[in-house]
């Protein structure tokens, strides 16, 4: 199970007069196995979003439940987050295996032996070959070290994954293999997903519902499809007409 | 940082006397009071107070005991109470200062305050208060002086977890349930470890010296034991008979305190892998054949030909591209991270760095000939002619000016222009590049400006002197989509309006698509590709295909995987003599292992550098 329910969440920055408020009350909702995307420019808060989703920022007010419980901060298992930066999210220091088995550990009843296999059988949901255990993160490109922390937010076995970016620091080529993943992850693991990023190209594509967020406030959510095909709010309509397009095969362009 | 470098700064002549001479210190510290213990104690009525001599080698001191014996056996208890003073005070502020990233912010700020108020005592005081208050001694000595090694301790542990505190690593620690001493010991610590070492080290000779003046000034150790700072004490009564009562301890302590501190110096010296760096040799310019004169075209703008960049090491990101650009005509580079693409825009535009060697058949801009060319005459063709517009905003303008100044400048300084009727200029380019209210933005300082504003600031500043061609590296990267719109919009209109030419940079294919008349596909350096944006759906090299395939837009069909390129791009140390791409292609043969396909010319102008797609478009368009 995995229904996300945001009801009038409010976070603010700083304290006393010098506070700033980025999220003004705002309602979420993503259904069980449904992904929810957020689409938004700087400073519109997103990131915000998967921060308190994630318990990493504590709300000033609302409240943020999974199946109708309450999330429990960061610790709580069943909400996992994957980060914008590869190269920053990993501990420098561990090597890969290490660092997936180190969640096993406190997740899972799993005895110590166990635990190097299902490490691996991680590793492969996330198509990496077993030695990748082995290596640490220096000796990996960015896209399989994204790979690297998507298997290690699935070793808690969470019901809610939050991807927050990551794609954006990444090269195209590898962008659509880290997208595939997650819509194949998706498929055969049904886990409910927050996938957030500025390319509403790249949400439109990883999302069944697409949430439009400006200044902290969401300003117009529905299907993707509908959501891009006819944008009702004046934002949405900019950012849709602001995402470049390639010249589809018989297109005569102007000028 | 490489393990030569590291084993260079070890190896060097500092390191090799400090790790020698702290080694000698160690050993001595075994061996010293067992071997030479009771002759060090015993007591000799009947030769106090001796100068150098057959039975003492330095003499005796005040009650006939062997000098020598007594400095060499005080090595033992004067370095260990340096150690252990040092490792308390490490290990305790590294405590103090580390523990409370685990905890909230209120915590960390009242941790924060105390170590403050603790690194404003002066050091040797507290130690003597400290050490009086504890009735003197040994113990005593040793816990006064770790308590004042405490604090610089506990502050290089708090500004160094702070770093680790604010990082994602830890902040997926904390997502991912890690208990919290985990996450101290695991993920804190090992990433502070090495300058707290270091720190230890150096410390350890500081700490001697300390230790030292305690019990020079007799609140430290106490008879019968005796350190180095002891004997200083005792010897300088008799300076004047037997200076080598003091000179002795004097020299050790001297000793012990330089290779301490050498010691961490060399390792802080390793770990920063900066020893023995070379600095990177200045290229030499290479002389250019002279330009046949047939080669000349009134129509080509910019004419690029065999151009080669290497970097020191032999490095080369950029082989044998070659291109034209015509007056007013939009054209763009794509390709992904390593694909030399920035670099072939900073070498067109002079703007690489001394140490990288360009080379070029031919590199001719508006018919002169750029190759060869110092600095200052660089500077001088292009100045007017070419206009650069940089990737980062943030970064590229000068913060301490304003921005108007700043474009006003350009004109100043290539054209004499007047410093009012720059100004004007400037101010009429800012608003030519639609920033509203010209007047009072020009007059404004860089961080008034969104990073949208500055990008459109750094096209006015490009535009002032209404160049020929602009170069664009990566210019919206940084951008929201919406800013990226307006910001590509007015590359088009200069180009539009003014015949500019541009060549624009990116990794993003359809939006170059959305902007340029032509497209040249990079791949390992080379040109693959070049193609009219129009003929786009019908690309036919696999890179660019691929590329296409893999970029989601708001047409993709959300029902079928996105195309992917399995494998990486080689780094350009990894090119070898074959096609760059054939490890990772589809159409690939073993032939394309063997030799890199040349960039043929098809026609209207395409080109294509794949013989078997090359065979693809033939038989499918037949």
């Amino acid at each position: 199970m995995g229904t996300l329910e945001i009801r009038g969440l409010t976070v603010r920055y700083g304290r006393g007069r010098s506070a700033v408020t980025v999220l003004h009350g705002i309602d979420l909702d993503v259904p069980d196995g449904g992904v929810l995307g957020l689409v938004g420019e700087s400073g519109s808060g997103k990131s915000t979003v998967a921060r308190a989703v994630a318990g990493l920022v504590r709300p000033a007010a609302g409240s943020i439940r999974l199946d109708g419980v309450e999330v429990r901060g960061a610790a709580d298992r069943r909400v996992q987050m994957v980060f914008q930066d590869p190269y920053a999210s990993l501990n420098p220091r561990m090597a890969v295996g290490e660092s997936i088995e180190e969640v096993l550990a406190v997740h899972t009843p799993l005895a110590r032996r166990d635990r190097a296999a299902e490490a691996a059988r991680l590793l492969d949901l996330v198509r990496l070959p077993a030695q990748v255990a082995g290596r640490h993160p220096g000796d990996l490109s960015g896209g399989m070290r994204q790979r690297v922390a998507i298997a290690r937010a699935l070793a808690a076995r969470p019901e809610m994954l939050v991807a927050d970016e990551i794609t954006s620091a990444l090269d195209a080529s590898v962008q659509a293999a880290v997208l595939n993943l997650l819509r194949d992850i998706r498929r055969e693991l049904g886990l409910s997903m927050l996938f957030i990023s500025h390319n509403l190209a790249v949400v439109r594509y990883v999302s069944d519902d697409v949430a439009v967020l400006n200044l902290g406030r969401v300003v117009e959510t529905g299907p993707a499809d509908a959501l891009v095909g006819s944008p009702r709010h004046p934002y949405t309509r900019e950012l849709v007409d602001a995402v470049p397009r390639l010249p589809a095969p018989g297109d005569h362009l102007a000028g | 940082m490489s393990n030569r470098s590291r084993r260079a700064a070890l190896t060097g002549p500092l390191g090799v006397a400090s790790l020698i001479l702290v080694a000698a210190f160690v050993v001595l510290a075994v061996v010293a009071p067992p071997l030479w213990g009771e002759r060090a104690d015993l007591v000799d009525p009947g030769a106090m107070n001796q100068g150098p001599g057959p039975g003492h080698p330095l003499g005796t001191d005040n009650l006939g005991r062997d000098i020598l014996a007594r400095a060499l056996v005080a090595t033992r208890l004067s370095l260990a109470m340096a150690l252990v003073a040092t490792l308390a005070g490490a290990v305790a502020g590294t405590a103090l200062g580390v523990l409370p990233t685990a905890f909230g912010p209120r915590v960390r700020r009242w941790f924060a305050a105390v170590i403050d108020v603790w690194l404003a005592f002066p050091v040797l005081l507290l130690a003597m208060f400290v050490a009086i208050m504890l009735g003197t001694g040994t113990t005593a000595s040793v816990i006064a002086l770790a308590l004042t090694m405490v604090p610089s301790f506990a502050r290089l542990a708090q500004t160094l977890s702070a770093s680790v505190g604010g990082s994602e690593y830890l902040a997926a620690a904390k997502v991912l349930g890690i208990p919290r001493h985990r996450q101290l010991l695991r993920y804190v610590l090992p990433n502070i470890a090495e300058p707290l070492i270091l720190n230890t080290t150096i410390s350890v000779g500081g700490g001697l010296l300390a230790l030292s003046s305690l019990s020079f000034l007799g609140i430290g150790v106490k008879a019968p034991d005796y350190d180095w700072g002891r004997m200083l004490g005792e010897g300088l009564s008799a300076i004047y008979t037997t200076p080598t009562a003091a000179l002795a301890p004097a020299v050790m302590i001297v000793l012990a305190g330089v290779a301490f501190s050498m010691l961490g110096e060399t390792l802080a010296k390793a770990v920063r892998g900066d020893a023995g760096s070379t600095a990177p040799r200045r290229a030499v310019r290479e002389r250019p054949a002279p330009l046949a004169a047939e080669e000349r075209d009134d129509d080509v703008l910019l004419d690029v030909a065999g151009l080669r960049v290497t970097f020191p090491g032999g490095v080369t990101p950029v082989r044998e591209v070659t291109f034209r650009v015509r007056p007013g005509e939009i054209v763009g580079i794509v390709g992904e991270s390593g694909s030399g693409k920035s670099v072939t825009a900073l070498a067109v535009a002079g703007l690489l760095p001394a140490s990288a060697a360009v080379h070029a058949d031919r590199l001719t801009f508006d018919g002169h000939d750029l190759r060869g060319r110092t600095e200052a005459e660089l500077r001088g063709l292009l100045g007017t002619r070419l206009g650069f517009v940089p990737q980062d905003p943030m970064t590229s303008l000068n913060p301490a000016l304003r921005v108007g100044r700043q474009l006003a400048e350009v004109v100043e300084h290539h054209s004499g222009t007047p410093r009012a009727s720059a100004w004007r200029l400037a101010v009429e380019r800012l608003a030519g590049v639609r920033i509203a209210d010209p007047e009072r933005r020009a007059a404004q300082f860089p961080h008034e400006y969104s990073g949208g504003m500055r990008q459109r600031a750094l096209i006015a500043m490009a535009q002032m002197e209404r160049p020929k061609l602009i170069i664009a590296d990566e210019p919206t990267t940084a951008l929201d989509v919406t800013v990226q719109r307006h910001v590509l919009r007015l590359i088009a209109e200069a180009s539009r309006e003014h015949g500019t030419a541009a060549i624009v940079v990116s990794h993003d294919i359809a939006l170059l698509a959305g902007l340029c008349t032509r497209l040249l596909v990079m791949y390992s350096g080379r040109i693959v590709e070049e193609i009219d944006v129009a003929a786009l759906p019908r690309a036919a090299h696999p890179y660019t295909r691929a590329l296409l395939g893999a970029l989601p837009d708001l047409d993709t069909d959300r029902s079928l995987p996105l195309t992917t390129i399995p494998g990486r791009p080689p780094t350009p140390a990894e090119f070898g003599a074959g096609c760059a791409f054939a490890p990772r292609c589809g159409l690939a043969a073993p032939e394309c292992e063997d030799d890199d396909p040349p960039l043929l010319t098809l026609d209207g102008g395409r080109r294509l550098a794949c013989p078997r797609a090359h065979k693809e478009t033939v038989h499918g368009n037949a």
